[in-house]
């Protein structure tokens, strides 16, 4: 029956498009954020989780000196990256926005990210092979005479955070040029007219407009170097644990899941904090 | 071709700092791909000559052949049920007036903001919890649930009004529901559609955290791969992630020039 459909009559239909995707989500990110929620109020007796319902992992996460270590690791390495990972990609995303003639930003931009599309746990092995003592780096050092011994540059927080800059240099240049791209033209020969350098017009008219896409690059490396577990366990090593690896640590050799839930959560409540506070500063920005 | 305020030192400048930082982007690949055809047991300097035995050593390898078959059954299946379900709830969401609309997007998308790690976690936890063990099942449900809401923000994000106006059309004319979704509305969506299938099957390929969580027997390549670091450095490790490279690489293309190709022949 062909009959002309009214926008009042369609009742519960519409709903079986988007049931699916919510049951889903439901089912599988909230509940178990809701199991996980539980059990970090749980305790781990012997080999047995006992539903203490209590504070207990959480008191533990301020009583022990490393896990407030790791977090002070995690918040140092990510800062350190984040701040990095701007200062190069900036340059770059400006050279090809600027100086790469249009036909070739395309192709010089793929190129730039192409090392992306390693899958990455390899990325960080790649490392590994060039920051080994018998690595790439060490042995072109020796090779030419500047050192006699290598020097350590693998299993350190040096290569925890050259693994994680080589990884958001790529990701902050897509930002930034993206942003670049946006601007018109006009905006910067107004301020050449104007009177203003070069100079003045990049620091007054264009990185103001980009810090946009600054925050976004800068808050997407916060969100994805402070939860990584890859590259602190390859290039890191086991001593300056950072969260990830302290929560696996509790997963894998002691099945604690109780201590793992809950330092998890204290993760995520830190990153919800630093967004609360990097959208309040975006506002101000704006305003 | 310069621009006119350009001085020739700013360009030697751009050229010496572009040139350094494309290094730093491509020094760990060329390593890891060159030292893949070392013909000797160290995948370090020197480099002693042109071999593909550990490619041969990778095919012949039992274990790393069912990680991969793993790797890309779990990718085309999850990302099938990831485009699918994001596809009819963006499309429900598009097209349909519905109460707390703004609140089911954002449940939808929630995944998005929550790192890999603790995904995985919790379901590892809730799946222990109900006796459900580990499977390479348990990370396809994983690879959706992280997939599903970029799959969404894509579809979504493409629902212009004139394909509201072809459905409308489609409906006048008397077509079903099913049939307007099925050969109006996926044939106009099929870049988005296909571009969402792509991007969750390279991040569904390259997952590794949630793998590593929710399977123990039939894991994927990432994992098995993770497993081959503990023998240290290797060639034929940097095979295995030469191999998965040149895989992405090829997706990538593939991509590239289905997508974009298209959009630009228009």
């Amino acid at each position: 029956m062909a009959t002309v459909r009214r926008r009042g009559g369609d009742g519960l239909r519409p709903w079986a498009f988007v049931v699916p995707a919510l049951l889903w989500t439901v089912a599988f990110f909230c509940a178990p954020f809701v199991v996980m929620a539980a059990v970090s109020l749980w305790e781990r007796v012997g080999t047995d989780l006992v539903a203490s319902w209590s504070f207990v992992n959480y008191a533990k996460f301020f009583a022990r000196p490393h896990f407030l270590e790791a977090m002070a690791n995690s918040l140092e390495v990510t800062a350190i990256v984040t701040v990095l990972s701007i200062l190069l990609a900036y340059p770059l995303a400006w050279i090809l926005a600027e100086r790469v003639p249009e036909r070739w930003q395309r192709i010089a931009l793929i190129c730039a990210i192409l090392p992306f599309w390693t899958s990455y746990v390899v990325r960080s092995y790649a490392w590994l092979l060039v920051l080994a003592n018998n690595g790439v780096i060490n042995q072109a050092l020796t090779g030419i005479g500047l050192i006699d011994e290598p020097l350590s540059l693998a299993n350190s927080r040096t290569a925890t955070v050259i693994g994680f800059v080589h990884f958001f240099v790529m990701l902050l240049t897509l930002t930034i040029y993206a942003n670049l791209k946006q601007l018109p033209k006009n905006y910067a020969r107004a301020a050449a007219d104007l009177g203003a350098s070069r100079f003045a017009t990049f620091v007054h008219v264009i990185l103001p407009l980009t810090l946009p896409g600054i925050m976004v690059g800068a808050f997407l490396t916060f969100v994805l170097c402070i939860g990584d577990y890859i590259t602190p366990q390859i290039l890191g090593g086991n001593s300056d644990l950072v969260m990830p690896q302290l929560i696996m640590l509790q997963i894998g050799r002691r099945a604690d899941f109780p201590t793992a839930s809950a330092l998890a959560i204290l993760l995520m409540v830190v990153v919800t904090l630093v967004y609360i506070a990097c959208a309040r500063w975006l506002k101000l920005e704006r305003a | 071709m310069r621009r006119a305020g350009g001085s020739g030192l700013g360009t030697a400048a751009a050229v010496v700092y572009a040139g350094a930082i494309y290094a730093f982007i491509f020094l760990p690949v060329v390593v890891l791909v060159l030292f893949s055809f070392q013909d000797g047991r160290f995948p370090v300097p020197p480099f002693r000559g042109f071999s593909l035995r550990w490619y041969e050593a990778l095919i012949a390898d039992r274990y790393l052949t069912a990680a991969l078959v793993n790797s890309v059954i779990v990718a085309l299946v999850s990302s099938a049920v990831a485009v699918t379900l994001g596809f009819l709830a963006a499309f429900g969401l598009a097209r349909f007036r519905l109460p707390g609309a703004g609140l089911q997007k954002a449940l939808i998308v929630a995944p998005l903001t929550v790192s890999y790690l603790i995904i995985g976690m919790g379901l590892l936890i809730t799946f222990n919890a109900i006796g459900m063990p580990k499977s390479l099942f348990a990370a396809g449900i994983g690879h959706v649930v992280i997939n599903m809401p970029l799959c969404f923000a894509i579809v979504f994000s493409q629902m212009g009004a004139h394909q509201a106006n072809a459905e409308r059309a489609a409906r006048d004319l008397g077509a079903r529901e099913w049939q307007v979704l099925l050969l109006i509305t996926v044939p106009m969506m099929g870049p988005a559609l296909f571009a969402a299938f792509f991007l969750s099957m390279t991040f569904s390929w390259d997952e590794f955290i949630i793998s590593f969580l929710l399977t123990r027997f039939d894991v994927t390549l990432p994992v098995e791969i993770w497993s081959m670091l503990r023998s240290g450095l290797n060639p034929k490790t940097n095979a295995a992630g030469s191999l998965v490279f040149f895989i992405s690489v090829a997706l990538l293309l593939v991509l590239e020039l289905a997508v974009f190709g298209r959009r630009r022949a228009r």
